[in-house]
Order: C-alpha cells, then sequence, then structure tokens
C-alpha cells in the first residue's frame, strides 16, 4: 500500500526531505533512540570496570567492610605475577584453548565441507548438529558427569565396548591425566557446530564460477581444494577460531559442573581460579588486579589476531 | 538439469550424507539420554549395563516436584489404597512426600527474567540501532565496536563490581537486578545485530515515507519495523535463549528468592544420594523448549548465528 503512495510523491518531489519532516527533529530523535542505551551500557559495563581498576590497587575484602581500605600501589600484581599456581592456572588453559580449537576446526570443518555437498535433507541433520550449543552448559556440563561415571556412565560403557576395555576401570574425571580431556571433549561436542556453520558460510559465499574456471584449466580436484577453497574459506575460520578463543577463554559454566576445577587444580581454568579468589577467599582487591589482567590480555591477544585477519582478508 | 562441473556426484552425495548423519545421531545420544533417564526408576538409571529397554516411570518427575523424607517405620505398614498416586509411588521406595520442591519457583524465576530482560533488550537495542544506522552519530563505529567489546570479559571478573554494586542497591538476589543485568548483556548483542538487519533495508522506503508525510516516528515503526521484523525476532530469540541459559552471574548473585533454574538444577538431590532421574527430569523440561525452537526456526536462527559473527 505504502509503495503505491510513496511512488506517486516521490515523482513529486524527490528532493529535499530533511526539512520538510515533521515532528521531533532528527537529532532530538537520535539522542532520545541512543542515550538509554548508553546509559545502562556505562552503569552495568562500564562504571564496575572503573572500579575494577580502582579495587586492584588497593586491600579491600569483601567480608571485612569494617577495615579501612588501603592503597597498595602495585603490589597485587606484582603477587600475581609472581605466584606459580596462576602459571598452572594459565597452562590449564591453555591446554585448554589449544586443543579444542584444534579439534573444533578439524570436524567443523570437515563437517561444513561434507553438508555442502547439498545431500538430500541436509538442513534437518545440521539442525540436529547444532542443537547442544543452544543449551544451557551448565546443565547439559552437570549431566555428562552421569554421562562420564565408572561402570555405570554411558561414555564409559561405549568407550569400553569399543575398546574392549573395562568401563570401571577409568574415570575420566577422576583421574589427573584424563580429566583434562574430559572437558575438551565435552566443550567440542558443544561446540563444534558453532564452527561448523561459519565455515558452511564461507564454503557457500565461493561462486562456482571459480571452480568452473579451474576445471576448465584442467586443475583436479585436490589442487581446486588446496588453491581455491581452503584460502577462500580461511578468513572465515579464522574469525571462528577468534570467537571460540574470546568464549573459551571466558569459560566457566560448562567446566565448573564438570569437574569444578579438579582432581586438585588440573582443570582450574583462569576463571574458575579467579571466581575462587573473589568469591570464596574473599580477596577482593587481589581478584581486582587478577581481572585487569585478564582482560588486557584478551584485549591484546586479540586485537593481534583481528590484525592478522585483516591481512589475510586483504590478500 | 544441465550438466554442471560442480554439482557433487550422487555417490558423493551419499558418503556425505552418512558421514554427517552418523555424527548428528552420536551427538544426539547424550540429549536422548537425558530424556530417557528421566523416565527410568532410579535402579534402572544406574544399572550396568547401561539399560537401554526399561519399564518408564514417572518416578523421576514426582521427585522433582516434591520434596520427601525417608517413612518412620510405623507408616510403612499402613495401608496405602486412599493415598493419591503420586504418594503411593514415593512410598514403594520407603519415602513420604512433606511438601513441593523449589522446581517450579526457579523455572518460574527462569522465565521471568529470560522474557524481561528480553523485552528491554530488544526495545532498547532496536531504537538504538535505528539511530546508529539511520542518523549521523559522532563516533559511530567506535561506539559500536565499544558496544560489542563489552561482550569479551569475563563474566567473573565483571562479577566483582557488579556484587558489590548491586549488595550497595539492594539488588542482590532481586528479579529487577537480574534482568537489569541480563539486559545490559545482551543489548551489546542485539544492537549490534539489529544494527545489521536495519543497514540491508534500503533508505529509500523510509524517505518515500516522509515525503508522504509521515513523522520519523511514523516511518520508523511503520517502515523499518515491519521489514526488520523477522530479523529482530531472531535477534529475541538468542537473547532469550542466553538469558535462559547463563550461569556465572545467577549463580554469584542468587540464591534464594530469584534463583533461576540452571543453578538449581544440579543442587537436586534425592532422599539417599544424588537421584538422577529427578536431575534428568528437570534438565528435560529446561532443555525441552529450547530444542523444540531450534528445530521449529532454524533457518532464521542459522543465518543469524552465521550473521553476527562473519558481519563487520
Amino acid at each position: 500500500m505504502s509503495a503505491k503512495h510513496n511512488h506517486q510523491s516521490a515523482e513529486e518531489k524527490p528532493t529535499g526531505i530533511a526539512h520538510q519532516v515533521k515532528g521531533l527533529s532528527d537529532r532530538t530523535i537520535a539522542w532520545l533512540f541512543i542515550s538509554p542505551t548508553i546509559a545502562i551500557l556505562l552503569a552495568i559495563n562500564i562504571f564496575p570496570l572503573i572500579w575494577t581498576v580502582y579495587l586492584s590497587f588497593t586491600n579491600y575484602r569483601v567480608n571485612r567492610p569494617n577495615k579501612d581500605v588501603e592503597f597498595i600501589g602495585l603490589r597485587n600484581y606484582e603477587r600475581i605475577l609472581s605466584d606459580t599456581d596462576i602459571w598452572g592456572t594459565m597452562q590449564a588453559t591453555a591446554h585448554f584453548l589449544f586443543w579444542t580449537i584444534v579439534l573444533q576446526v578439524l570436524i567443523g570443518f570437515a563437517l561444513a565441507y561434507l553438508i555442502n555437498k547439498k545431500f538430500k535433507g541436509n538442513d534437518l541433520w545440521t539442525t540436529i548438529i547444532v542443537l547442544p550449543m543452544m543449551l544451557s552448559p551448565a546443565v547439559v556440563g552437570n549431566f555428562w558427569t552421569f554421562l562420564y561415571q565408572p561402570q555405570i556412565g554411558l561414555f564409559n560403557y561405549v568407550v569400553g565396548f569399543l575398546s574392549g576395555t573395562d568401563p570401571s576401570s577409568f574415570s575420566m574425571i577422576g583421574e589427573v591425566s584424563l580429566a583434562p580431556w574430559s572437558i575438551i571433549i565435552v566443550d567440542t561436542w558443544m561446540w563444534t557446530p558453532f564452527v561448523m556453520l561459519i565455515c558452511l558460510a564461507g564454503l557457500r559465499s565461493i561462486p562456482d564460477s571459480i571452480y568452473e574456471a579451474a576445471e576448465c584449466d584442467r586443475a583436479s580436484k585436490w589442487r581446486q581444494f588446496w588453491t581455491i577453497t581452503i584460502p577462500m574459506v580461511l578468513p572465515f575460520l579464522m574469525l571462528a577460531v577468534l570467537f571460540r578463543g574470546i568464549e573459551n577463554f571466558k569459560m566457566f559454566d560448562l567446566v565448573v559442573q564438570l569437574t569444578g576445577g579438579g582432581p586438585g587444580s588440573i582443570t582450574e581454568l583462569t576463571s574458575i581460579n579467579l571466581k575462587r579468589e573473589a568469591f570464596e577467599k574473599w580477596r577482593t582487591g587481589y581478584a581486582s588486579a587478577y581481572a585487569v589482567i585478564l582482560f588486557v590480555t584478551v584485549f591484546g591477544l586479540a586485537s593481534i589476531y583481528v590484525k592478522a585477519l585483516n591481512k589475510v582478508k586483504d590478500r | 538439469m544441465s550438466f554442471s562441473v560442480t554439482e557433487p556426484s550422487k555417490r558423493q552425495k551419499w558418503i556425505a550424507g552418512m558421514l554427517v548423519i552418523g555424527y548428528a545421531l552420536i551427538t544426539l545420544l547424550p540429549l536422548v539420554w537425558i530424556i530417557a533417564t528421566g523416565f527410568k526408576s532410579s535402579p534402572d538409571s544406574i544399572a550396568y549395563p547401561p539399560k537401554v529397554v526399561f519399564e518408564p516411570t514417572v518416578e523421576g518427575y514426582v521427585n522433582l516436584f516434591t520434596n520427601q523424607t525417608r517413612l518412620s517405620s510405623e507408616a510403612i505398614t499402613e495401608p496405602r489404597e486412599q493415598l493419591p498416586w503420586y504418594e503411593q509411588l514415593v512410598r514403594e521406595r520407603g519415602n513420604t512426600i512433606v511438601g513441593p520442591s523449589r522446581f517450579p519457583e526457579r523455572f518460574f524465576n527462569s522465565v521471568i527474567i529470560g522474557f524481561g530482560s528480553t523485552f528491554f533488550a530488544i526495545v532498547l537495542g532496536t531504537t538504538a540501532a535505528y539511530a546508529f544506522s539511520r542518523f549521523r552519530v559522532p563516533l559511530k563505529d567506535d561506539l559500536l565496536f565499544f558496544i560489542l567489546s563489552t561482550r569479551m570479559m569475563p563474566p567473573i571478573a565483571v562479577a566483582i563490581p557488579i556484587f558489590l554494586m548491586f549488595r550497595q542497591l539492594g539488588l542482590n538476589d532481586t528479579h529487577a537486578g537480574m534482568i537489569l543485568l541480563y539486559t545490559a548483556v545482551n543489548l551489546s548483542l542485539a544492537v549490534w545485530l539489529i544494527n545489521g538487519f536495519i543497514d540491508e533495508i534500503p533508505v529509500e522506503y523510509e524517505e518515500a515515507a516522509l515525503i508522504d508525510g509521515y513523522t520519523r516516528f511514523q516511518a520508523f515503526y511503520k517502515v523499518v519495523l515491519p521489514q526488520a521484523a523477522t530479523g529482530i525476532a531472531s535477534t529475541a530469540i538468542f537473547c532469550l535463549i542466553f538469558a535462559w541459559n547463563e550461569y556465572a552471574f545467577a549463580v554469584l548473585l542468587t540464591s534464594g528468592t530469584a534463583q533461576t533454574a540452571p543453578p538449581f538444577i544440579p543442587t537436586i538431590i534425592g532422599v539417599a544420594g544424588q537421584d538422577w532421574p529427578a536431575v534428568a527430569a528437570g534438565a528435560t523440561l529446561f532443555l525441552l523448549p529450547v530444542m523444540v525452537f531450534t528445530i521449529l526456526l532454524r533457518k532464521h536462527l542459522l543465518r543469524g548465528i552465521t550473521f553476527g559473527a562473519v558481519r563487520k
């Protein structure tokens, strides 16, 4: 209906829209529309951030509100950077990040490549593969502890059945050598579909004409794969890695429910370690400094990575 | 159909299909196991080897919705015929119901906080996204990037000052506090996604409406909103799913009245140790709506996931 109207009036007067507009001015509306969002983000994101930075220079503890808050300069930072336990959690995080990304990229890309063969019913099966990433990591993670039970757990039973070992002979979340893999398996199960979807978008963005041209030049399928498919999907793949990297650096809910950081502190990722300092030991100032260090690490790594990504894109 | 060099052969399609379906079935197994365990009796749930065929029972669901205690020795011999069916079921295991459990409350909290925060995030996000898309806003790109980057922070790190702030304002463990917090977290995603959807709508439509004598407001809700509706709807579903699934803030900032289901479900325990059928029943009720949603709305959702990530 409005399209018809538009057409008529567009012919009558094609130019000079801005000063004709009735009602509030554009400026007022822009201000009206944006300010609530900015206000909320300032209150819930920026203000707390500044507060964290402030607290990180003090010895404040939430559970001792009556004690005087003292400025202690960079002492918190010095203590964190010289603490060997924190290097342990950093190593656990690095191990988790590395393997989840490797597995998710390999499986995710392979799945996307297969789905892109456009077999019948591929969109329904894609949706089924995507299901785990839509679900609550805490609730699902909690249930995985049941699947990982020695003897009665489904995971142990299936692995035992396939490999011929006794299902009660190993405990995925109870053994120091297996626990890091237990969280990698569940994270890969949950998040491979994300990498898959991004890769699929990449594969679908490659125009058929490029392959047709390559075919005319008698390039082998193998060669086409390495000189067309991979380079064209690479920017998408790198983006997926960026998102998974940031997400898994923040990882908390799934691992807390699965292993709780144990056994010992073998799966204690940085977020879990931070929670322990801030909300169990109540070392607020110390934990704030820890949080600041984590911010800087994420932002630093992410921006170096984005630079590399842009280089790949420009090629 | 004409021959095409890029169209995979029948055999290739068949092999690809089998591999993907195989992976999908493995992926599905843990989820099927959750649903099945919800309908098992306690002994069946921990049987070895794991039981695939079993007699279904609603015991887990009864345990989920009730608090129970051991029967006293006199009560065991009492006649059971007059008792309601659920009490009879519980007495079979030597327990008795002492009252309703907290599960319905926690579930309802998830509903209120999820829908409340989604509503605010979408209303504020849509208006802000419209302004970013259509007006000259100073430092627009920086602002947009800043808005998105707020999602890079680990929730636990943000939780320290939020915890202090909420305590000061009396917002700890309140619905209002959780709605405000989730609104803020979702707002960044909503602005970012909806801004992209609105950018795709040609400006000419609105300009034509303005010439027709519409005000900016009218042009916004009569021309732009209907066009962006599907994009906004899929953004709303992402916000809802995020709020529904969120755990880190919920476990740190709520403990009683405003506690949502994700921190609650793992704490469900029976009279004698971990009651897996009850946990599975709770998980089923909590996860099933999301699964159904995902399957029904797959077209929009899958597009939304890639759109949100690939855009830029």
